[in-house]
């Protein structure tokens, strides 16, 4: 009792969420690509929705609740529900069969290498307390607050956020294009 | 984060949890009953356990109107043979009814349904971006319907399934675009806050009328109710993606509907009719007293059930759509209204303002 009472007032809750979330995180993002049970891609766009779902508990526990909602609501909620129409419009029987091959194998390791070694120089490198020592850049207040989000993407990062917008554009466009047969 | 807390919101959760089920039962029920009423027939009339006819006046007049129907059904469901047939995939089918109705439980986590009573506010969770979750949770609800489609290794629930998922994006961007004119006008993202600004300034249906109906068609679509229920179709796909289930598995589906009926109600009253409040009697300050409390819960289930009669009178009395009309509906009319409705409530705003 005394020992939960603890766990309760000291934010110990917070800390085991985050343990199970990221667990969780980790272990569909490895279910998403190697499966050993089932080679199926609708199992895998499952277990990524379920990455997807964790990933957002993991920005509740940071208190970024708008960036939780919106990472349900447009990737669990809308782009994996079209991979799965997509999917099973497609039916892909031969790759729910096909075997990892060797030279798969190999390009796997090397991009999984190249990013691993960012990581580490990132992380041995600590910009963190470069800026905090610095203090060029404001400290994020971007606490679940959508005001402040929203004022940050129309003032300090409109072109950015612009940029993004037209390549979304520039993608639905050329979609459009491919997808019509006859270009006049 | 104390025990107080924990206790009260595990009480909450218990007693939303169990209104909502007896509520899903009961839409049911009153479901038949408006159907057999449209249609001029007497509907279920007759189902009661024994000892009821005892009873002097009331005991035939609940039977009359039907009020053990919904018991009978239950009983029925779990009795059945639960029968899986041969081809399914089995870990999708026995997933599939529950991921159709979890979500529809977990929207109303967040809709205030009473103003407070106590010191504990009648909301389970007061999110601040209460709607964004909203949102959120039901476009996670067409996976039920997705996955029931492609578990049932069939040819009409598959294409149920295709259906449900093609509907149920193209309305949930028209449903989303909608409702942002009411966030510009509250300025508030949390449904708690929403309601405060429509007991001062009046309801919002008068500032949002377009957004209304929007979003009170989208719903329809959201929910696969006629005339937008083209994942069941019984005509055309002879029950769409419940055509395998049996049993308590396909009472499970009916169940999230009606759950996910009442939530989509529950944000309509929320969002575009005061929620709690009503502009008179002094109902619309949040309460002093625990009677005044338990008042404003009656008059939002009261306004909610109002909806849900509405839901289901256009089941009876709206023909279903054509796919082609329904995606003509849902893409170039609904999508370009609710962007020019929120170009316009902008510029109105910024006006005034």
């Amino acid at each position: 009792m005394e020992a939960i009472n603890n766990l309760i007032s000291g934010g110990g809750v917070e800390d085991v969420l985050f343990n199970v979330f990221a667990a969780l995180t980790l272990l569909c993002g490895v279910l998403v690509i190697a499966n050993p049970f089932s080679r199926s891609p609708v199992t895998s766009a499952m277990f990524l929705v379920l990455t997807i779902i964790s990933m957002s508990g993991l920005f509740v526990l940071l208190h970024a609740f708008f960036l939780a909602a919106v990472q349900i609501l447009v990737y669990a909620g809308a782009v994996m529900v079209l991979f799965l129409f997509v999917i099973m419009l497609l039916d892909l029987k031969e790759e729910a069969r096909r075997n990892i091959k060797f030279f798969w194998l190999i390009g796997g390791l090397v991009s999984v290498g190249s990013i691993f070694a960012i990581f580490i120089k990132s992380l041995t490198h600590n910009y963190f307390e470069e800026f905090a020592s610095s203090s060029k850049l404001p400290s994020p207040k971007l606490e679940g607050d959508t005001v402040a989000l929203g004022k940050l993407l129309f003032t300090q990062y409109t072109l950015p956020f612009e940029i993004v917008s037209v390549l979304l554009l520039v993608a639905m466009v050329g979609v459009i294009l491919l997808s019509k047969k006859k270009l006049e | 984060m104390d025990w107080n807390f924990i206790i009260f919101s595990v009480v909450k959760v218990a007693v939303v949890f169990g209104v909502l089920m007896t509520m899903v039962a009961y839409s049911v029920m009153a479901e038949r009953k408006i159907a057999a009423w449209i249609q001029d027939r007497p509907g279920p009339n007759r189902v009661a356990p024994p000892f009821v006819k005892y009873i002097p006046v009331l005991g035939p007049f609940l039977t009359r109107i039907g009020f053990f129907q919904p018991l009978a059904d239950g009983l029925k469901s779990f009795l059945k043979e639960d029968f899986t047939p041969g081809g399914v995939k089995k870990i999708y089918f026995w997933l599939a009814p529950a991921v159709a109705v979890v979500p529809a439980l977990m929207t109303v986590a967040v809709i205030p349904f009473g103003s407070v009573m106590g010191s504990q506010k009648m909301v389970i969770a007061d999110l601040n971006v209460g709607i964004l979750y909203t949102f959120g949770i039901v476009s996670l609800g067409v996976y039920g319907i997705v996955l029931a489609g492609y578990a049932a290794n069939s040819k009409f629930p598959f294409l149920g399934g295709i259906r449900a998922s093609a509907q149920m994006i193209s309305y949930e961007i028209a449903m989303g675009m909608s409702v942002i004119p009411v966030l510009l006008i509250a300025g508030n993202l949390n449904l708690s806050g929403i309601i405060t600004w429509q007991a001062t300034h009046g309801w919002l249906i008068c500032y949002a009328p377009i957004s209304f109906v929007i979003f009170i068609v989208s719903a329809l679509a959201e929910t696969n109710r006629t005339p937008f229920d083209f994942a069941e179709a019984e005509q055309e796909l002879a029950g769409g993606y419940n055509v395998e289930y049996s049993s308590m598995k396909f009472a499970m589906f009916p169940m999230g509907e009606y759950a996910a009926m009442l939530a989509s109600a529950g944000m309509m009253v929320t969002l575009f009719f005061g929620g709690w409040t009503l502009p008179f009697w002094c109902l619309d300050q949040p309460a002093h007293s625990l009677g005044m409390g338990l008042a404003h819960i009656l008059v939002f289930i009261a306004k909610m059930l109002f909806f849900m009669v509405v839901f289901i009178w256009i089941r009876w009395m709206v023909p279903r759509f054509r796919y082609d009309q329904l995606m003509d509906l849902g893409w170039r009319r609904f999508l370009p209204l609710a962007l020019a409705n929120i170009l316009i409530t902008a510029i109105a705003l910024w006006i005034w303002s």
